[in-house]
């Protein structure tokens, strides 16, 4: 396989998951495609019935897999075909969002956009938008990221050992030595 | 209410009484008009015609300014500053090349243009800020019998409708009326008044002045109002030519709504810069009317 | 990759789709990637993956290769998995082994860069291929079908789907907002190209509808709520009061002669304000239901002042002779109130039509400012003989025309009001050109942008139209004034265009003006999408759930969508999508059930009974178990969305097709590649 972080031209390139409700915001994005509209190939859409079904799981595990962006399509408030599971999901953004910034994951990485049927001209938009944005933002690299934190509480775990409890002051012995591979991706 | 206030060359020059007019009925309507300090040329006409580019950094220049000085709102009377300020943010806007271009331009004066600041026309801030409540109040001397044909001329309302219709605008049509006047209805109000083709192609440029104020008088209007210092200036000062072309001078004044104003609020006549005008308007409003209280104190 | 049960054989196919697919992405080297990948033992590419050949290599690849998972790569699934499922399962599998790449609307068509797409396919392939090794084997639940029918909108489209339903021995509701139904239909003079008379084509519809046995009509109703889901919809219907009971009238009208108002002195709404009614009134007089109704804001026995929205009060002032000429009928009820009903039905037809474009909002036009300024459809009453002139062209200000010009595209083709053709409005201006001309007499000047005549037989009409000796300036118009510059513009309106075939400004100094105003969405359009659950166009008209090959289905099951509801059409073309609404709602009748995607969720023994799905339920499916402390979900209520599954915190819910392992694997795949 290629080298996942390298565009087919070379280059970084970001890579945008979408989760899409299968009612309103896949259909604009099949309208988009019918219309012949032309937006940027770094989104892979993921097709849910509803945007209520979008587990905030979904979402850091398409950070820490890789993705650059998560974007999330659902019906406008009032029209979703579940009555309101737009609104569920808007209220775990809401919460979702807080939670990035405190792991440091710029808040433009994760998108929530209403997008009804008829907007195949708002897919490309926002496609095309969120790509500007994350290609200036550059590359979130979590999968990296988490390769070096396990090497440093690796590294950090070697330490301890080696100073021996005479340095632990504070009674909390070093990390059980089976834990760390608990560490990442949890 | 306070506004960033940017008088152009015509309200220091041709239409003086614009300005002599319009900043006592501002001040008198307790609206705060401050002079933006260092104003250039809007860019209007001759420049935009030639290099929209060269014509958006001055007008730019003039935006920075206001916004510099925290002075987010610019009042723009004269109607060719008014539209290519407009013109300005929208090109701004919609061309990045455009921004581009202004944006190192106004560096190397170390200006900045964000795009925060709103052009302003008095005639919006009158009837959307102050309104039409409080203009009515300040009225002593009723217009009363005094037949008005509405102008807006054309580039208040085009390209950019921002505060009014592009084809029908009104909202002087209901100021006028709040001082007691009578409007007439007048179809050509956003018709061109010649423009300056009263100067380079005179016989096309004189039969719009004549039509606009032919059509004014069979409508029984006693004068015109107008927004603008380039149509006031038009249709005041053809006669002679209008008498040469087509044997009928139409003696008919034009006056900015902002001295109609003055007058209807009782303002001294001389402040208003009536007598700056070609034509003389001759009306009057009736004295005010001694209200119940101060007549009962007589008797 | 061993599973316990069975090893997982996934086939794959990429489809060409001959150059939608082929041109922008290289199908034979995704073919070439996913089959390198685990559990992957046939990977082939395909010009037509949704031909029947296409279908049966599917089949023939299950049974030789001993497939169990087939994924292909293709368009959109809301085309064609079903498609695929059906071959899937005729193939000897369960239809849920399969899953369905979308590389044509989201990648071919949308994307420039061949290697791009190409990878992108790639990606999106990899994900399904690992997704469909987790799926399982479901059942499909059939549902039977209410055979009753509902129709909204009682015009030309509403009858016609109704007839259709009645005819095909199916009881229908019909139901229509106005005291009459016939809609716009019923206001026209006469109908293009063939100067029908649209009364005498459409009353006989009509008194059919109202007077057959398998339908049931509500006139002044309004639809206020809809439950329910494919083949069973519960559906309120407002019955607004008449105060006449609906039973005992028999459309005498005696009542209407003998109402304390000797004259008419009421806007007529019917005769677009240019007529006068009395307080109690039929609307026309071919009205359907032949049934007279009062209007309590101008009716003497209502109070005065009740603001609206709110319940007409009685006062008991007048002298009620309206009831003294109903006698023994005792037809009239001034207590009557509105009343809701309930309706249980399978399907539904909208057919809620459209609303002529506000003239007034182009005041260039001069509607409203100058009486002798009129829109098509005023004129269409003023030609009409039971309209409020008794066909005879005069003007308001009492004046016979001796010259008319007819703007076209009013509102139309004009990115300032709405951006698309009305597609009638050519036709019905040649048709008021021919009836004014043969009226009155007088010039007549059209003025166009393009003349605009598909259709049989309009073309011709056009000519004959020409050949009568109509003007026709092409231009669009800048204004209608009465400023005159000519003695003989004085006192007339002058219409001034540039005539950009003669390359001049002209100014025509007409008597009268007809503004040939566009068509556009119904001012509550939006509500009642909202009601049926359906989507709208950005210009507000109802979307169709296929522009092409599902143009009377929208995205709901079960609700089809007919006439100028859906965007501009003439009668031919409304009709002929009424009969196919009426055909789908018929087929779905007939075949007596729907199958349901068996998308529900269901909950694992691992949950700990925190509650926190049961709220999240807008269908109130979920419920808590008091004796095994469990939340349970009623899997008949459930339509599927996962919200429920989206937020359990212990991950105790699963939803079918969706289940969390499908979809992590499939993020894992869209990530593995570029």
């Amino acid at each position: 396989m290629t080298d996942p972080s390298k565009s087919p031209n070379g280059g970084w390139t970001p890579r945008i998951v979408a989760f899409f409700c299968n009612w309103c915001t896949y259909t604009a994005a099949d309208l988009a495609g019918v219309s012949r509209l032309k937006y940027s190939s770094n989104i892979r859409v993921i097709r849910l019935m509803c945007s209520g079904r979008v587990d905030p799981q979904f979402i850091l595990d398409a950070f820490s897999r890789g993705a650059d962006g998560v974007l999330i399509g659902g019906c406008h408030p009032n029209d979703c075909h579940y009555v309101e599971g737009n609104y569920k999901m808007l209220r775990r953004f809401q919460l979702l969002k807080r939670m990035l910034a405190d792991l440091g994951i710029e808040e433009q990485r994760l998108r929530l956009e209403w997008i009804s049927a008829a907007e195949g001209e708002k897919v490309k938009r926002v496609v095309n938008e969120m790509t500007t944005q994350i290609k200036a933002l550059g590359p979130l690299g979590m999968p990296e990221k988490f390769r070096d934190w396990d090497q440093e509480v690796i590294e950090l775990a070697h330490h301890v050992e080696k100073s021996g409890a005479a340095a632990c002051c504070c009674g909390s012995a070093a990390a059980p030595k089976d834990s760390k591979a608990e560490v990442a991706h949890v | 209410m306070k506004y960033s206030y940017f008088p152009g060359c015509s309200l220091k020059g041709l239409g003086r009484a614009y300005e002599e007019s319009l900043l006592p009925v501002m001040k008198h309507l307790g609206v705060e008009l401050q002079e933006l300090n260092d104003w250039n040329c809007c860019g209007a006409t001759a420049y935009m015609a030639v290099d929209e580019g060269k014509a958006c950094v001055l007008a730019a220049r003039n935006l920075a300014l206001a916004e510099q000085n925290g002075g987010h709102q610019l009042l723009a009377p004269c109607s060719a500053c008014y539209m290519v300020l407009n013109k300005t943010q929208h090109y701004c806007q919609d061309y990045p090349q455009m921004k581009e271009t202004v944006d190192r331009a106004l560096a190397s004066v170390n200006l900045k243009y964000s795009g925060h600041s709103t052009v302003r026309h008095p005639l919006d801030v009158l009837i959307n800020d102050v309104g039409l409540e409080a203009i009515r109040q300040k009225v002593v001397r009723p217009l009363k019998g005094l037949k008005i044909a509405p102008y807006y001329g054309c580039q208040i309302v085009r390209p950019y409708a921002t505060f009014d219709d592009q084809f029908n605008p009104v909202t002087m049509d209901k100021l006028l009326q709040a001082l007691g006047a009578e409007v007439v209805r007048y179809p050509l109000k956003t018709k061109c008044c010649g423009g300056s083709l009263t100067g380079t192609l005179p016989d096309a440029g004189i039969r719009m002045v004549y039509i606009l104020l032919n059509e004014a008088r069979k409508r029984g209007a006693d004068c015109l109002a107008t927004v603008c210092p380039l149509c006031q200036f038009n249709l005041d000062g053809y006669h002679a030519q209008l008498r040469s072309q087509y044997g009928d001078a139409v003696l008919i004044p034009t006056l900015y709504f902002s001295q109609l104003m003055g007058l209807a609020f009782g303002l001294p006549e001389e402040e208003l810069g009536l007598k700056r005008a070609a034509i003389p308007f001759r009306w009057r409003p009736a004295a005010p009317v001694a209200k119940a209280g101060a007549s009962v104190a007589v008797a | 990759m061993v599973n316990f049960k069975e090893d997982i054989r996934i086939g794959f196919y990429v489809c060409h789709c001959g150059h939608n697919i082929a041109a922008m992405v290289d199908c034979p080297e995704v073919a070439k990637y996913v089959a390198t990948l685990p559990n992957v033992v046939l990977s082939r590419d395909y010009k037509y993956m949704c031909s029947d050949p296409g279908q049966e290599l599917i089949q023939m690849d299950i049974r030789e290769h001993k497939l169990n998972r087939v994924v292909v790569a293709s368009c959109s699934p809301l085309l064609h998995e079903h498609t695929f499922r059906s071959a899937t399962e005729a193939g000897g599998l369960n239809p849920f082994f399969f899953h369905m790449v979308n590389i044509r609307e989201h990648n071919s068509w949308v994307h420039t860069d061949r290697k791009e797409a190409t990878e992108k396919a790639k990606g999106l392939s990899q994900a399904a291929v690992m997704r469909v090794a987790k799926h399982k084997s479901l059942d499909v639940k059939r549902v039977p079908v209410n055979p009753e029918a509902l129709v909204v909108g009682g015009g030309i489209a509403g009858i016609t789907a109704a007839m259709a339903l009645a005819k095909a021995g199916k009881k229908v509701y019909l139901v229509e907002r106005e005291p009459s139904i016939g809609g716009h239909m019923a206001k026209f003079d006469k109908t293009f190209p063939t100067l029908d008379c649209a009364a005498c084509i459409l009353t006989p519809k009509m008194s059919e509808v109202g007077s057959h046995p398998n339908i049931t009509l509500w006139s002044y109703s309004e639809v206020t709520k809809v439950d329910g889901y494919v083949g069973n919809y519960t559906v309120q219907v407002k019955r607004k009061a008449r105060y006449i009971d609906e039973d005992l009238c028999t459309g005498c009208q005696d009542c209407i002669t003998q109402c304390v108002f000797k004259e008419p002195k009421f806007e007529d709404l019917f005769n677009e304000g240019l007529g006068k009614r009395k307080p109690v009134y039929i609307p026309f007089p071919q009205a359907t239901p032949q049934i007279v109704l009062i209007d309590p804001e101008v009716c003497l026995n209502f109070k005065r002042g009740i603001k609206p929205g709110q319940e007409p009060v009685v006062s008991d002032k007048c002298k009620k002779t309206c009831v003294e000429a109903c006698g023994e009928k005792n037809a009239i009820d001034f207590t009557q109130k509105d009343e809701l009903e309930e309706i249980k039905v399978g399907t539904i037809i909208v057919a809620t039509g459209f609303k002529t474009f506000e003239a007034e909002r182009l005041p260039q036009y001069g509607y409203g400012i100058y009486p002798n300024v009129y829109t098509a459809l005023e004129v269409e009453r003023l030609v009409n003989a039971s309209g409020p002139t008794g066909g005879d062209v005069i003007l308001r200000d009492g004046k016979e025309p001796k010259s008319i010009g007819i703007i076209h595209c009013v509102g139309s083709r004009d990115k300032k009001t709405h951006v698309w053709c009305s597609r009638v409005c050519c036709m019905y201006s040649l048709k008021l050109a021919h009836l004014l001309k043969e009226h009155t007499g007088a010039e007549i000047y059209n003025f166009y942008i393009d003349m605009r005549t598909p259709g049989k037989g309009y073309e011709e009409f056009y000519n004959q139209l020409l050949d009568e000796g109509n003007h026709f300036i092409r231009g669009r118009v800048g204004e209608v004034t009465d400023w005159a510059v000519t003695k003989e513009e004085e006192g007339k309106l002058v219409i001034r265009v540039e005539d950009t075939l003669a390359g001049v400004v002209r100014r025509i100094p007409v008597d009268m003006v007809v503004l040939a105003t566009g068509l556009e969405p119904q001012k509550d359009a939006q509500d009642v999408r909202r009601l049926f659950n359906m989507s709208c166009g950005s210009e507000g008209f109802f979307l169709e759930r296929h522009p092409k090959l599902a143009p009377v289905n929208t995205f709901n099951d079960g609700v089809y969508i007919a006439g100028c509801c859906q965007g501009p059409r003439d009668i031919p073309d409304t009709v002929a999508q009424a009969g196919a609404a009426a055909a789908e709602a018929l087929a779905l009748i007939d075949t007596g059930y729907v199958e349901q995607e068996p998308n529900t969720a269901y909950i694992l023994a691992d949950c700990c009974g925190c509650k926190s799905c049961i709220p999240l339920c807008p269908y109130t499916a979920i419920t808590y178990d008091e004796t095994t402390l469990k939340a349970v979900i009623n899997e008949a209520l459930c339509k599927g969305c996962g919200t429920c599954v989206g937020s359990c915190p212990s991950g105790s819910i699963v939803q079918n097709l969706f289940e969390d392992d499908e979809i992590f694997s499939e993020i894992e795949g869209v990530l593995a590649f570029k």
